[in-house]
Order: structure tokens, then sequence, then C-alpha cells
């Protein structure tokens, strides 16, 4: 299709780029107040008493006594405080927020409030499970008694911090319809909209939530506005006046959601042919002292523990422990990136030791469609990867390199990962929990205006549905444009997570917009909303994990060039080429933004990216010494995509926010391990890591 | 208080405000100029990027009191320029903005660049631009559009 080809102006540009867009921290109103928090200074304990200073005419003090409500966050599991009230389980738990007009005397009654604890031993260790799934497939115990050999690795990941250049930030008041307005650095709308009326104990509709411009999210705001809406919502509750709360970096860092580390162990039982019989998987994850949404998580790194490829017989489980600790939640990939990661490395050390070519290994692995998944679904469409591994081999030049860098010495690397992520809400949860729905409505001058829920952070959906919309009517782009999400007039088109803006939501804009164009009468207001309804042909059990796992995978390859400094332990990041099947590109110039953006994270992630953790504290306090990729770190991209239609795609497009992201720490990583000539089997490989590598194989 | 003097976006202003305080904050609360941004206060992100006698300074870094008798012009300032609109237009190309938190920092450090070196190099732009963080773009498509707005802005810099 011709009409693709060319890119649709983003309908955000001009206010973002000449910095007029409001962010929320540019929002000031007459009477607003400020607030602060006042959180844990320990880890785990009971709070004995809290001592006031006096407040100064003007200030308050809110804690969980002036919730009307419950006192919960209400996450896919509720059981984060909104305050804590009795005890607190980590270092930095929100116990009260001051509130007044100046913040300078808010952080002073911070440093003078007292708050008496009766300390209890914190757990940091991966002991205490508290959520725990498992599944198998085939029958693994005739793999583990024909199995001749068996391999085994373990494999870590660390924490990994959102780091959107805007910190989180929100904005409450009573709006003149007596509604509790908010407006705040989000992902989810209506996410907010449930856990302050839950807090308030008052009907969602008094509650009014807005999408201003937001600076960058990757999952980070995804829950943890629940939070501060509650927490501000409250205080408005009690103090009627407007309230903001805008973090600083440090207070960002230190006490807000990040990815879960991970410990993986995986086992293959080799058959006498050299062949994987099966295998067994471990996945633990530190989920914080609060599970939140980690459950889901573990879901989605127990669906993706086989990445790519197919094993006939599997036996799989996984935990998420509870640790005195910050809660770890969403972050762009939500739980896939540290099993995919797993796995990649795994294939290629096992392909190692049974003395085989690894890109051959993979292939005899490789998902092809009618083929049984992880989770014994089936993979339903046609899956291209062949050609998109044939594509991105050729782009980087890859069989030559490969071999070239082998040799002893070369201080070079190239590295390449497969992968897949699947679009949208685990199972049929599309149709079942979500049921997201759009509306469309054409005024009077025949100008389309295009509402759903699905927050626009950057990523362009409100250009990217709009033009959906544009083309499905066979209208110029200009014609259709779609508004900031706000609750009081978007319908719930469900949160704007898990790569489903596209493949779902996106998919009832076109069945919208082709009900409006056999409705379409020029010149009258007309108005159309749709309600999804998912394909018939998927079939998911949430409690034994069987099934399909999600409506349709999108597909990737990235192949990584690195340099080593022998001296230094530093490694630089030389290219990279990556190919995608995303069903087909909605806009080239956005899909690619995507797409480079996706890589660094992922690249970060793998190699850079670094967070230390001790007695519940987190060592990193800023961006200077939480190192995120700069100008300097970012390699030469190049991405290709290979069209691959899906027929419940809007236009034919699946799902890529995250598939970008996943993965670039497995090619890094097989990268470095060639340049270094050792295994990398935790992340992010630092130059200490690998200088810890290559002295303890010296030994 | 003694006020101080300077030069905001082309007109003489006198404030008097401690001058201890951070620049960013004089003109984001005093002056409402609400395109400087805040990201991490602390001079690692180039959000709050602005121009000081055609320089890029962090204005979080910067006391009030060392822009006495100096020109200062912030994103609100320079995108009445020439200069502005080849740049915004590279950046629209190309799709150097995506959140757009960290682009009128990015607009006033390539602005610093090209005033300065109006033919740089890739390195010589990545090296430039260093200080100023993007979690979005990846910073590929900012490259291009400053390599773009450098050519398309010839003679203008
Ligand atoms: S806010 Fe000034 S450098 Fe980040
Ligand atoms: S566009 Fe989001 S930080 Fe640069």
């Amino acid at each position: 299709m011709e009409f693709y080809k060319s890119s649709t102006p983003k309908i955000d540009f001009p206010e973002k780029i000449r910095g007029e867009a409001k962010f929320t921290d540019d929002f000031v109103l007459p009477g607003m107040l400020y607030a602060q928090t006042v959180r844990s200074t320990i880890a785990k304990g009971k709070i004995k008493e809290i001592k006031l200073p006096e407040l100064p005419e003007g200030y308050y003090w809110i804690s969980a006594k002036d919730i009307p409500g419950e006192n919960v966050v209400n996450i896919i599991f509720s059981d984060w405080p909104i305050f804590a009230d009795k005890e607190v389980n980590y270092v930095g738990e929100p116990i009260g927020l001051f509130v007044g007009e100046n913040k300078e005397v808010l952080h002073k009654l911070c440093q003078q409030i007292s708050v008496i604890y009766e300390e209890e031993k914190p757990v940091f260790d991966l002991v205490n499970s508290y959520i725990h799934k498992e599944f198998t497939k085939g029958d693994f115990s005739k793999a583990e008694k024909n199995a001749v050999k068996t391999i085994k690795e373990t494999y870590e990941t660390g924490y990994q911090e959102q780091a959107y250049i805007e910190p989180q930030g929100i904005l409450c008041y009573i709006d003149e319809d007596d509604k509790f307005y908010l407006t705040g650095s989000m992902q989810c709308p209506f996410y907010i909209r449930k856990a302050v009326a839950r807090a308030l104990g008052i009907a969602p509709e008094k509650v009014r939530v807005k999408q201003p411009a937001v600076g960058g999210a990757f999952g980070g705001k995804e829950h943890y506005p629940s939070l501060t809406g509650s927490q501000l919502a409250v205080a408005v509750n009690k103090i009627h006046r407007p309230v903001k709360m805008c973090f600083e970096r440090f207070e960002d860092m230190a006490y807000t959601t990040k990815r879960h580390p991970s410990v993986s162990t995986y086992e293959a039982f080799i058959g006498k042919n050299n062949e994987i019989l099966g295998l067994r998987i471990r996945v633990k994850l530190n989920g914080g002292a609060y599970k939140g949404c980690s459950g889901v998580v573990l879901s989605r790194a127990l669906i993706a523990s086989c990445n790519a490829y197919v094993f006939e017989n599997l036996d799989v489980a996984g935990d998420v422990y509870c640790t005195n600790t910050v809660p770890t939640a969403a972050f762009r990939g939500f739980g896939a990136p540290q099993t995919i990661f797993a796995m990649e490395m795994f294939i290629h050390h096992v392909a190692k030791e049974l003395g085989v070519d690894p890109l051959q290994l993979r292939m005899k692995y490789l998902a092809k469609q009618g083929d049984i998944t992880t989770n014994s679904g089936e993979f339903h469409d046609p899956i291209v990867l062949p050609q998109l591994l044939d594509k991105a081999m050729e782009m980087s030049d890859y069989k030559r390199k490969v071999v070239e860098y082998a040799k002893p010495g070369s201080n070079k690397g190239i590295g390449m990962s497969l992968f897949l992520h699947g679009c949208g809400f685990t199972g049929s949860g599309e149709s079942t929990i979500i049921n997201g729905k759009v509306k469309l409505i054409k005024d009077e001058n025949d100008h389309v205006h295009v509402y759903a829920s699905s927050a626009d952070f950057g990523q362009g959906n409100r250009t990217t549905l709009a033009r959906i919309v544009s083309n499905t009517l066979g209208l110029p782009a200009e014609q259709c444009t779609m508004e900031a999400a706000d609750t009081d007039h978007t319908p719930d088109s469900g949160p704007t997570a898990a790569s489903r803006t596209i493949i779902i939501v996106g998919f009832l804009m076109e069945k919208a917009a082709k009900q409006l164009k056999k409705i379409w009468k020029s010149g009258v207001r007309q108005e159309h909303i749709e309600s999804y309804v998912g394909p018939s042909y998927i079939h998911w059990d949430e409690d034994t994990m069987q099934g399909d796992a999600y409506p349709s995978y999108s597909w990737g390859v990235n192949i990584v060039e690195v340099s080593f400094d022998p001296v230094s332990y530093q490694i630089k990041v030389d290219h990279c080429w990556s190919t995608y099947d995303v069903g087909r590109v909605v806009d080239e110039r956005i899909a690619v933004g995507q797409a480079d953006g996706g890589l660094l994270q992922g690249l970060g992630y793998g190699y850079l990216e670094h967070m230390g953790i001790k007695d519940g504290k987190f060592r990193n306090r800023s961006l200077s010494d939480y190192i995120i990729p700069t100008f300097e770190d970012a390699p030469p991209m190049e991405t290709a995509f290979i069209d691959n239609p899906f027929i419940y795609g809007a236009n034919g497009a699946k799902g890529m926010g995250e598939l970008t992201l996943v993965g670039g720490a497995p090619a890094i990583a097989l990268a470095i391990e060639q340049a270094i000539g050792h295994k990398v089997n935790k992340i992010p490989a630092t130059p200490e890591y690998i200088m810890e590598v290559i002295n303890h194989d010296k030994h | 208080m003694t006020s101080i003097k300077f030069r905001l976006n082309g007109k003489d202003v006198a404030v008097d405000l401690d001058p201890s305080m951070r620049l960013i904050d004089v003109l984001r609360d005093h002056f409402s100029l609400k395109g400087v941004k805040e990201g991490c206060g602390e001079g690692s992100c180039g959000a709050c990027v602005v121009l000081m006698d055609g320089y890029s300074v962090n204005s979080c870094l910067l006391p009030l009191a060392n822009v006495e008798g100096h020109e200062i012009v912030t994103i609100e300032g320079f995108k009445e320029t020439k200069q502005f609109d080849v740049l915004q237009k590279a950046f629209a190309e190309v799709g150097g903005s995506q959140c757009g938190f960290c682009s009128p920092g990015m607009i006033i450090a390539a602005q610093s660049l090209l005033s300065h070196n109006p033919h740089p190099t890739e390195e010589e732009i990545k090296a430039h631009m260093s200080g100023n963080l993007c979690r979005c773009t990846g910073y590929q498509a900012i490259v291009q559009a400053v390599e773009i707005a450098s050519k398309k802005g010839a003679g203008l810099w």
C-alpha cells in the first residue's frame, strides 16, 4: 500500500518542539499547594508513634487516617497501602504527606517529623515466595528418562530504572462539576480513576482524569500514578484546594517502581543424537514489598521463557519473592526481557557445549506456523522469522564477521538475538477483562474526532490511531484528529500497556471507521462506539497457564557489533541492525522511532544500566550515577521491516512497543561474549563484571 | 536586595530575587518560561539548557547572580528565529522528538553547536550534545536532524 510510505506529521510535535506543550509541572493554579512525602527510613518494622512538628498556618499533615475509603492502591493485586499505617515494609514507603504553599517549608517539616519504629529483621534474599506459577508441556518425565546428559546454567538480570526524562508528577483539585479532577504524568487514566474512587469511597464517575503532555513512561507510569493520585485525592478531599506533587529525580529514582531483578536456571535434557529432549526452567523474580502487578509479570516471563523456540517437553515454574525493597512493577517488556535474555544465552551455550553451530541449533528449534507454543497453544499466524534472520544477516554481514571476530585478540564481537513478543493482554483477557471501547464523532464539518483512552507519552499513539481512521475512511490525515485521553470524554479502551494500543485499540478503530463509513452522511454529526470482540479461536486457562497466551506475536532479530578495550574493560557498541515483523507498519517514521529507542534501552539493560542496592537502599541517586545511554553511547542503527499483515490487526498491524526492547540485552551480551572470549551469564555486563569474569576464568 | 539585570529573550530585565536562586526557578516561576524543563536538577540531563551569550548552559546549576549583565535566550525566545524554523523542520522530518520533554533542550543545544560550528561531523554532534539525555528516540534521529539542519540552513549560522 503506497499510502503507508509517507509518514504523517505527529500531531503534538509543534507544541512539543516549541516548548509549549504543558507537562504536569507546568500547571500553576490559583491557590495551589504542594505536597511532599514523608517516607519510611527503615526496611521493616512497626510504626509506634508519629511525632508531628508544629504545623505553621496553612500547612497540613495527610496520613492513613484521612482516607475515607480503603487504604489500598487499586492495582491488579491490591496490596499496597496508600499510606503505611501500622507497619512499614521498605525504605521509602510513604507514611504521609505534608501539604502547604512553600516547598522549602515542606522540606523542613519532612526533616522535623519523627517516626518511632519498632524495627524488625528485613528480608532481602529471594526466600519468601508470595506468587508461584507452573506448567508443563508434553511428557517431561520421558525426556528426563531418555536423556543421556543434561546441561544446566543460571542467569541473572538486575534492576532497570525507566529513567523517563520527566520525573513523576500529579495534580489534583475539585473542579466546577464537583469532581475530583486529576492530571499528571501517566499511562492509564482509567486506572487512576478507579484507584481514586476506591480510596475516597466514591463512584468512579465522580473522578475525572485527564492526560497532559507526558515525558516518557516505559511502564513506570502504568501503576505508580495510581498511588500518588490516590494520595493527592485524599489530601484534596481534606483541604479543598488544588495540590500538586512533582518528584525530584532523586526521589523518583529511589522510590518508584523498576524492572524485576531475576535469577533463572535453565536445564536442557539432551538425547543421544544431541537433540534437546526437553527443558526444565526455574525463574525467580524479586517483587519487592508488595505484589501489585508482579503476578502478571511472572506470567509473561514464563510464557516467554522459551522465546522463539519450540521444544517438545517442558517443565516450567517460577516464583515472585517478597523482599523489603521498593516494589517492582511494569517496565517495557514486562517479564519477557529477563527470560528472553536467559533463553538466548542458554541455547548459544548449549550449542557450544554440544559442539554444534549456535545458529543451526537455533534454526532447528525455531517456531513455525502451526507449532505448539510453550503453553500448549498454537502459533496460528504465518511466521517469517527465517526471512527476518536472512535479511538481518545480510545487512550486517554477520556470517563473515562471526568467523572473523572469533579469532583470538580481535577484541571485537558480534551477537545476534531473535525473539518474539506477545501482543496485548495475556490470553483472552482482551475480551474477558479489558473489553476496550473506542468512539468516533464526525462533526457537521465532516471532521472526525477520534476518542480512546490510549495515552500518548511519546510513542505517537494519537497520530497513529488517527491515521488508522483516516486510512480506513480514505480521508486526508488532517481530517481526523485524536484528543488526549480524558475519562469524561474518552471511552475506556483499556490501559496503554502490553503493546496493545495498535493491535487491539487500533483494530477497534479500524472497525469503528468501517462502520462510520457505512453510515456516513456529509454535513451531519454522527457518532459510533465500537467494543472489542477478539478472535474466537483464542482459548486460555489462567490457572493452568494452558492455551493461547496471546492473540498474536510480533517477531524480531537484533544484531549488535561491539569492540572491547582490554585495558579499561570498556565496551563500545559499533553498529546495530534489526529486522522486525510487526504485521504491517502504519507509520514508518514512528515505527523506526520505536525501534531505535527500544533497542537502545535494551542495550542499556544489557551492558550499562546498573542499579546497586544495599540494605534495601539503592546506591544510585541520580542520572549521573545511574548511567543510561547518551549520544556518545548510541550506535548507528539500521532497521528493516518485513510486511506480514495480521488479519486481526489495525490495517494489518501488530504490536511493537516492547518487541524492540527485548532482544537488545541478549544480542549485546552475545557480542560481548565473543569479544572477551568468556561466557556472560549476568547483565548488565559492566566493565566490573567483565573484569570479574575474565579474572575468574583465568584462575 | 539589589536587583539583578540581564537580557532575557531580547529584552532587558531586572529582578529583585535572591541571587543564589537557581536560574531555572527564576525562568520557570518568575518569568513563566515553562519551556525550560527540569529533568534532574543536577546538570546531567540537559532538559533545562538555555543559551547564555550564545552558549548552552544548564540553568539548573546556574545561580541567578551569575547571569548579571549576560544575555539569556530560552526556547520561548529562540522559537521566533529562522534558525529555529530550520531546526524544527529537520526534527519533524526524521522524528527527532517523541515524548518531547527533552526537545527544547535539544534544540537549544543544537543551536549552540551550529552557531559555533555550522557544519559539524557526526562525532562533533554527539560530543557536543552528550550532556542532553533522551530516553525515547535512541538519539539517531536527533543526530540526523542536526545534520539536515546544518545542510538546509547553510549560511544561517
Ligand atoms: S535539569 Fe538541568 S541538567 Fe537536568
Ligand atoms: S523525546 Fe522523550 S526524552 Fe527525548
